[in-house]
């Protein structure tokens, strides 16, 4: 093997950490990520967990990115391996170079380890139990006896770590003091035993800014707060639960009524998606509100509703943080896959609103914007969140709000409108974008009053089972699809330096190890255009953006190119013209990867030349 | 054109109630039932109930699932908004309704078949919420749209009109309903209006989940000899344990019954029931004796009507969740959205 100098790095590694699932170790490897932003160095951590609540593997990785690259990067440049089941794996995936962090209690043969890797032993074990009894106690401070010792071989400000350890426990002396003084054991064990500090380095810098640290399941939750929630109906799946919880802790802080201390808002465990959506469509039909969190097979129940909220026209917000599939798939791994799932959801010709944020910042502008939407259009509208956003914490933009904005209800005919002799009709489309005019149920003794139903009905939401009433309509959710296109968020291009030929299309949660691919593929001299999709139905600018390139690379995580059949199918695009570049293995997609990808496909275009076929 | 309006004609000298409203103000269209469906008299028992009670019609909300009974919400209150979900999943749509607008009246029709199959566990979890509405389950122990199929509810050993012996056992959603926990729990017979109406009407002032199972025989496929939802058969083994009146809050309480066979319950909204007792030793506040006598009369293939249990001190799915009075629908920006203040303070948090 040839001889391998260790990594030196400063402010740009991956650190990742193998742990059982229950050893209470998340919190350690959280504070570790929010240690070194405190640095002002720019992070990007990953959670990778089993569907299962104890005893199985999980990792935690931790990119620490100066240039703030917020994708995965794929590698591990330290691995802390504190799970002997995932031992060899977790070796193997330790980069060349690389430092290998382990409990040295108990010896272990050379052939346990590689060559090519710096070994660093720390006896975690044998501190914690000669310091404390408690068999519990043991097991979470050898958690930040290894934080401490990171913070010596990394060469962090212990201050800055104790800092967050105090705002942690805040209040709780007792914890407080203990768990500072494990940080202290293991960093002077650490700076006594060992060479401190490695080849991989904090330094302080100042790339962090104003941005927040969130996750996007947080901030869709405090979207639908913004956005005007009252009602949400929810059944537990991963990786949407925390959305509902979030919501709900949310509002317990922001919405209570200060003088009778009564709740604004109403939250129910629905008894499984069925309930859950009926009640936000009950809701929604009553004029609040309403949202349902959920993943890919919630999705599958919700579509009987889903159909009906598009054909009756009832307004339905629905948050899905997908996840792999198909079935139970694999449920705590990422994928994009619920695309086609979403946008024709249900049966009979239905078409849905998709809207696709790239991180916490756009979830939250997206959830609170898809509740003035679902009024506005009188449909089901789709936050297309994934496990990666939802669940992992991000770096962005801090969220924001105009205290001007008012809540867009839609077409709402009052009982005023109705004494001034206003028709109603509730298919009526008075002004031409396929929108009709609704009532709320109570509004007017005499007048607005009709019959909500799935069957089809005539104008004037008399039950019909005519033809021509019923392509009438049709035709019309058609008109009100298309007025969609430029009511939501806008394909956001960014052009290569020089003019080129090719195109990349992307959307959500791909979007920070795109934006990363980009530099490695000029880098190879490869230029591209880019399109990031935030909403279907398309807006007219991404037929033109294929048009106008010879190729487009269409980058999405799922198997059969969900987002490219839809282009294809709703543009009538040339499928040819769109090549897929797929990821699909549950792990978020890397900028290494979409670069080698796309750099292969580029290479293959330059190096086969067009040959005459003999015949 | 498949709709049809009622005429619009009122004749002067039909009677009218508090609000000045006749019978033709709680109307809505035209039924499209079979002629003598049991349906059909449970539409005009909610009517007479409605009327009597001086209900504002436009203040109903009604929903319902799929099947011949919940298509009977266009043929009542035609002022007031019906909605015709999806098959057996009215209860969720009726819930998220009321978190929406507390101050409706909320009006849930369903059939056996979208109650005790396919929407069984919806029927169930809306009860056990306290979910403040009527819910009506039109009981034919048929499928009556897809025509004939056995329903959940029909009884074991009943036969079907093509002959075939049903060998599953039935679902009482009374017995289910109590045990669940509902606070107000009622049988009647569609054939029966004198006691029907005061039921619904009882239930309509009633705070929480109130349920009553009619029994609805469906003339096309299910009432033949051999079934236990036929009208002969209903009516031969009909034990009513009571027959009630409901005196709204606003009237003085006059009731003179032989004493001992009349029980006054007086609701959380002032409004009164007056009980008379059929059977001398039923008593309606008692969930658990309700549940043993029904069992005890089903066992005899008695079917036992009437109030079978009412709490009087119920609450419903918003005192549980302790929203505010106003309704959740009205609710603004203003109200609902924390500001740029809070959102400040939240992103400080998340540094
Ligand atoms: C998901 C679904 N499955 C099946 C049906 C077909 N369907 C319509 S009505 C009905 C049964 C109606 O029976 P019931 O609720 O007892 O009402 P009835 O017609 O007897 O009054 C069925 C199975 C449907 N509409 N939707
Ligand atoms: S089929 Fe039966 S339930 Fe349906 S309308 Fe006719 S009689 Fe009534």
């Amino acid at each position: 093997m040839p001889v391998q100098s260790p990594i030196s790095s400063v402010n740009d590694f991956v650190v990742r950490f193998a742990n059982v699932n229950g050893s209470g170790s998340a919190s350690a490897n959280e504070m570790f990520a929010r240690s070194i932003l405190r640095h002002g160095v720019p992070v990007s951590p990953r959670n990778i967990f089993p569907s299962n609540i104890q005893g199985l593997p999980t990792w935690y990785e931790v990119r620490v990115t100066e240039d703030g690259h917020l994708g995965a990067r794929g590698g591990v440049d330290m691995m802390v391996a504190m799970n002997p089941q995932t031992w060899d794996k977790d070796l193997a995936s330790i980069e060349p170079g690389g430092y290998l962090f382990y409990d040295s209690t108990k010896p272990m043969p050379a052939s346990k380890f590689r060559a090519d890797i710096t070994v660093i032993g720390v006896p975690l074990t044998a501190i914690t139990n000669s310091t404390y009894t408690d068999p519990r106690q043991r097991q979470l401070f050898k958690n930040i006896i290894y934080l401490g010792a990171l913070c010596a071989l990394l060469d962090m400000d212990p201050k800055l770590v104790e800092q967050l350890i105090g705002e942690q426990y805040k209040g709780k002396e007792k914890l407080l003091s203990s768990n500072v003084h494990a940080l202290h054991l293991g960093r002077d064990w650490a700076l006594q035993n060992l060479k401190c500090p490695i080849g991989l380095r904090i330094k302080k810098a100042d790339k962090v800014g104003d941005r927040i640290f969130i996750e996007g399941n947080n901030a869709a939750a405090l979207g639908a707060v913004y956005g005007g929630a009252t009602v949400c109906a929810w059944y537990p799946i991963t990786p949407s639960s925390s959305l509902a919880d979030a919501f709900t802790s949310h509002c317990k802080k922001l919405r209570h009524d200060p003088e009778t201390g009564k709740a604004k808002y109403a939250i129910v465990q629905g008894e499984d998606e069925l309930a859950s959506i009926g009640i936000v469509i009950g809701a929604s039909w009553n004029g609040a509100r309403a949202f349902t969190a959920t993943s890919g097979p919630g999705i599958s129940l919700m579509t009987e509703f889903i159909g009906l909220s598009y054909f009756a026209e009832i307004p339905a917000v629905i948050m899905n943080v997908q996840r792999a599939g198909p079935s139970t798939g694999m449920p705590t791994r990422t994928q994009q896959c619920d695309i086609i799932a979403c946008a024709y959801a249900s049966h009979g010709d239905t078409k849905h609103v998709l809207l696709l944020p790239e991180d916490p910042a756009e979830a939250f502008e997206f959830a609170a914007q898809a509740f003035d939407l679902a009024e506005r259009l009188q449909t089901t509208i789709f936050v297309m969140l994934d496990l990666d956003i939802g669940m992992n914490h991000r770096l962005c933009r801090p969220l924001k709000w105009d205290d001007a904005r008012q809540y867009d209800r839609g077409k709402v005919m009052t009982a005023e409108m109705l004494d001034d002799g206003r028709d109603f009709g509730r298919y009526l489309d008075v002004d031409g974008d396929g929108i009709p005019y609704r009532t709320y149920p109570g509004t007017h003794p005499t007048k607005g009053s009709y019959f909500t139903r799935g069957t089809s009905r005539d104008r004037y939401a008399r039950y019909s089972e005519e033809g021509s009433v019923y392509a009438d309509n049709m035709q019309r959710l058609v008109r009100k699809f298309e007025t969609a296109q430029d009511m939501v968020p806008r394909p956001l291009q960014a052009n290569a330096a020089k003019p080129t030929k090719y195109g990349v299309i992307y959307f959500g949660s791909t979007a920070p190890a795109m934006d990363e691919a980009i530099g490695l593929l000029e880098a190879n001299g490869h230029q591209l255009d880019r399109l990031r999709i935030r909403a279907f139905p398309f807006h007219s600018s991404v037929a033109s953006f294929i048009a106008d390139h010879d190729f487009v690379y269409v980058v999405e995580q799922n198997r059969d190119s969900q987002l490219r059949s839809l282009i294809v199918n709703e543009n009538g695009i040339d499928p040819v013209r769109l090549v897929p570049i797929l990821h699909y293995d549950g792990t978020p997609i890397t900028a290494r990867f979409i670069a080698g990808a796309i750099g292969d496909h580029q290479d293959q275009l330059k190096l086969t030349p067009l040959r005459k076929v003999k015949s | 054109m498949t709709y049809i309006a009622k005429p619009k004609f009122h004749h002067p000298g039909l009677p009218k109630n508090d609000l000045g409203f006749t019978h033709r103000d709680y109307e809505g269209k035209i039924s499209t039932l079979c002629a003598g469906c049991g349906h059909d008299s449970i539409t005009a028992s909610i009517i007479e109930a409605c009327f009597e009670l001086s209900i504002e019609p436009h203040r109903v909300a009604k929903i319902s699932g799929i099947g011949c009974s919940s298509k009977t919400p266009d043929y009542f209150l035609g002022n007031s908004h019906g909605f015709n979900s999806v098959h057996g999943r009215m209860p969720s749509v009726l819930t998220g309704a009321n978190l929406a607008n507390r101050d409706l009246i909320y009006l849930g029709v369903s059939g056996d078949g979208d109650s005790a199959s396919i929407g069984f566990g919806q029927f169930a979890h809306s009860i056990r919420r306290g979910v403040n509405m009527t819910y009506i389950v039109e009981n034919n122990g048929v499928y009556g749209l897809t025509k004939g199929q056995f329903s959940a509810t029909a009884d074991r050993g009943s036969k079907s009109k093509k002959g075939v012996t049903n060998t599953d056992n039935a679902i009482d959603l009374v017995a289910i309903a109590l045990q669940l926990g509902a606070s107000f729990v009622a049988r009647g017979f569609s054939g029966d209006k004198t006691q029907l109406v005061p039921l619904i009407a009882a239930a309509i002032q009633h705070k929480g989940a109130a349920f009553i199972d009619v029994i609805s025989p469906c003339i096309a496929f299910n009432n033949h000899a051999g079934s236990t939802k036929s009208f002969d058969y209903v009516r031969e083994h009909n034990d009513a344990v009571n027959r009630l009146d409901v005196i709204t809050g606003r009237d003085p309480i006059s009731v003179d019954y032989a004493p001992g066979t009349v029980q006054v319950v007086e609701q959380h909204d002032g409004s009164r029931i007056a009980l008379r007792k059929i059977d001398a030793d039923y008593d309606a506040h008692d969930r658990v004796g309700a549940m043993t006598f029904l069992q005890k009369h089903a066992a005899k293939g008695q079917i036992v009507t009437g109030l079978l249990y009412v709490d009087p001190e119920s609450d419903d799915l918003h005192s549980h969740l302790d929203t505010v009075e106003t309704p959740l629908n009205t609710l603004e920006a203003k109200d609902l959205c924390p500001g740029t203040t809070a959102l400040d303070r939240i992103n400080a948090s998340l540094r």
